[in-house]
């Protein structure tokens, strides 16, 4: 292992990642060179881990199931000496962005966005179960051997902006610590190119109110840029920036932790073509598919995410599944249930899925289960394909606008 | 003297005038259908998200529904039901990480979707008018 490690870090000093080699001698989710082909290409090969991830240990002693976790090493633009690399970093295919918790970015300090007046930007960013509120901040990214310059991040829960507006708040609970937010941060590397858009670049009623400036005398709802706003990093890669693929291997039941890859680019090297894949074009404006069970259309009610972790979809009527007991979150049959759906691209691509859904009591039961296929629970009226979709497959999440030899994005292909 | 809350804060739960008030904070435009037991008033809010509040023949509003590319106001749709969504919300985020369901007795909370699209339910059940199913509320 130690030699392997060495050869990893040889590659990487060669292929011109300094930074993150600097960083590798601490982490766990350590680079990976993959596969990819001879002179001129890129490693664009980065390890990701499924396990209990960083609140497993204690004081939090919660283990976190069905999460896909990496490291990423961010450093102060323009230099290779003041880097931290952080690993427990979440990777979502749901969201656009990297963000990081305050209390992980410990040993650097990156510099503040700030608005038309001087004055700095801070975020409110919805999720779909709470909020992170914190700085933008600009940072150089590096991960396996690409690098996103000057990156307008997002750092979560700032001691600098500790009062968290109403307004923000009354989209969901703060996610602004570890116990809360579950991960050191999040790596959004979804289908959009930003995390708000155009919505975002207008002043006014219509501006959801994402981005504020932040004055001494208080926050107020700002215009943001396109490329102010905190966005997907791949786009910001010289190559290999038209999408990912996360590639894991399958998994029966629940284990411990398992191992796999997040390659960068599609059909940009030997070693991300789409291969035998097929494409789902999706709507450029929600994000979504449609999916089909039991002769049943989700019009534009399917989507992708392994930030999702289980396979959460419809309700107890629908399925025949009762919910658990104690969490009423999860579906517990009594026996292991298989069930198969239709998930049908924009573009008329259509392809059955066949998945399984096992007790969550049972599939959870001991402290030490990182990986467990088979978790589901119920979200009426919506198919969200999450963590346990990606298991035994390579899933393909091209960007909006870019180009691959499957088409321009946003799709997924699978 | 008892104090009541203003009910311009109120809204799942409160009653008809404060989806006056709803309109007037998200500076939407209002479009009302009925049945025999309820009426459905839906609010455009100037961020494109569209909200739906379902009001009792009594005049109360028993649930809300919303759907757009970001969330609503949460805390002006569910009004004195916030603090308890805002509380199981996070509560459930322990294990669960995706949509939110929240079933307690006194509430139910569904948020689907990810970044860009998102969609909600919320209502009393207390509250259903008789023959009113949680399913014909969308």
């Amino acid at each position: 292992m130690r030699r392997l490690r060495l050869q990893r870090f040889l590659y990487l000093s060669l292929a011109g990642a300094v930074a993150a080699a600097a960083g590798c001698s601490g982490s766990s989710g350590g680079s990976n060179t993959g596969g990819g082909g001879g002179g001129g290409s890129t490693a664009n090969v980065q390890a990701i881990t499924v396990n209990t991830g960083p609140t497993a240990a204690p004081p939090l002693n919660s283990p976190y199931i069905n999460g896909a976790f990496t490291s990423v090493t961010v450093c102060v633009p323009g230099g290779t000496t003041s880097c931290q690399t952080i690993s427990g970093i979440l990777v979502d295919t749901g969201s656009s962005g990297l963000r990081i918790l305050s209390s992980a970015l410990t040993t650097i300090s990156l510099p503040q966005q700030t608005g038309a007046n001087g004055d700095p930007i801070v975020e409110c960013l919805p999720f779909v179960d709470g909020i992170t509120w914190g700085p933008v901040q600009t940072a150089d990214m590096t991960i396996a051997g690409e690098q996103a310059k000057a990156l307008p991040i997002q750092v979560i829960g700032s001691s600098n902006f500790p009062t968290i507006p109403n307004a923000c708040t009354s989209f969901g609970a703060p996610e602004d610590d570890l116990s809360t937010l579950g991960a050191n941060g999040i790596l959004g590397v979804g289908n959009f190119a930003q995390d708000c858009g155009t919505a975002c670049t207008v002043s006014g009623a219509s501006n959801p109110g994402l981005y504020y400036t932040c004055p001494a005398a208080g926050c107020q709802v700002t215009a943001q840029s396109l490329s102010g706003q905190v966005q997907n990093p791949i786009v910001l890669f010289p190559k290999d920036n038209n999408g990912v693929i996360i590639e894991l291997p399958s998994v029966t039941g629940a284990e411990t932790s398992v191992s796999g890859s997040m390659i960068f680019g599609i059909g940009t090297q030997t070693n991300n073509g789409l291969g035998s894949a097929t494409v789902y074009t999706i709507d450029p404006s929600s994000g979504n598919f449609t999916t089909v069970f039991n002769n049943v259309t989700y019009q534009d009610a399917g989507f992708l995410d392994s930030g999702s972790n289980a396979i959460y979809f419809l309700d107890s009527n629908t399925t025949g599944m009762p919910t658990c007991a104690d969490t009423t979150f999860w579906y517990c049959p009594a026996a292991t249930q298989n069930f198969s759906a239709t998930n049908k691209g924009a573009n008329g691509a259509s392809g059955s899925i066949n998945f399984s859904v096992g007790n969550a009591d049972s599939l959870t039961a001991s402290q030490t289960v990182g990986v467990a296929n088979g978790l589901g629970g119920p979200d009426p009226g919506t198919f969200d394909w999450g963590l346990p979709f990606f298991y035994g497959r390579n899933v393909y999440t091209a960007i909006e606008g870019q180009n691959t030899p499957g088409g321009v994005g946003p799709y997924w292909a699978y | 003297m008892l104090l009541l809350p203003f009910p311009a804060s109120a809204s799942l739960g409160g009653d008809l005038t404060s989806v006056q008030t709803d309109q007037a904070k998200m500076q939407g435009s209002l479009r009302t259908s009925s049945n025999n037991s309820y009426t459905i008033h839906e609010i455009q809010a100037s961020t494109g998200v569209a909200v739906k509040e379902y009001v009792s023949a009594a005049g109360k509003v028993f649930a809300v529904t919303w759907q757009g590319s970001f969330h609503p106001d949460l805390r002006q749709l569910l009004g004195t039901y916030f603090d308890q969504f805002a509380q199981a919300e996070q509560a459930q985020r322990a294990q669960r990480h995706g949509p939110v369901l929240i079933q307690q007795s006194g509430l139910v909370v569904q948020i689907s979707g990810h970044m860009r699209s998102f969609l909600g339910k919320a209502y009393v059940p207390q509250m259903l008018p008789a023959g009113v199913r949680a399913e014909d509320i969308r």
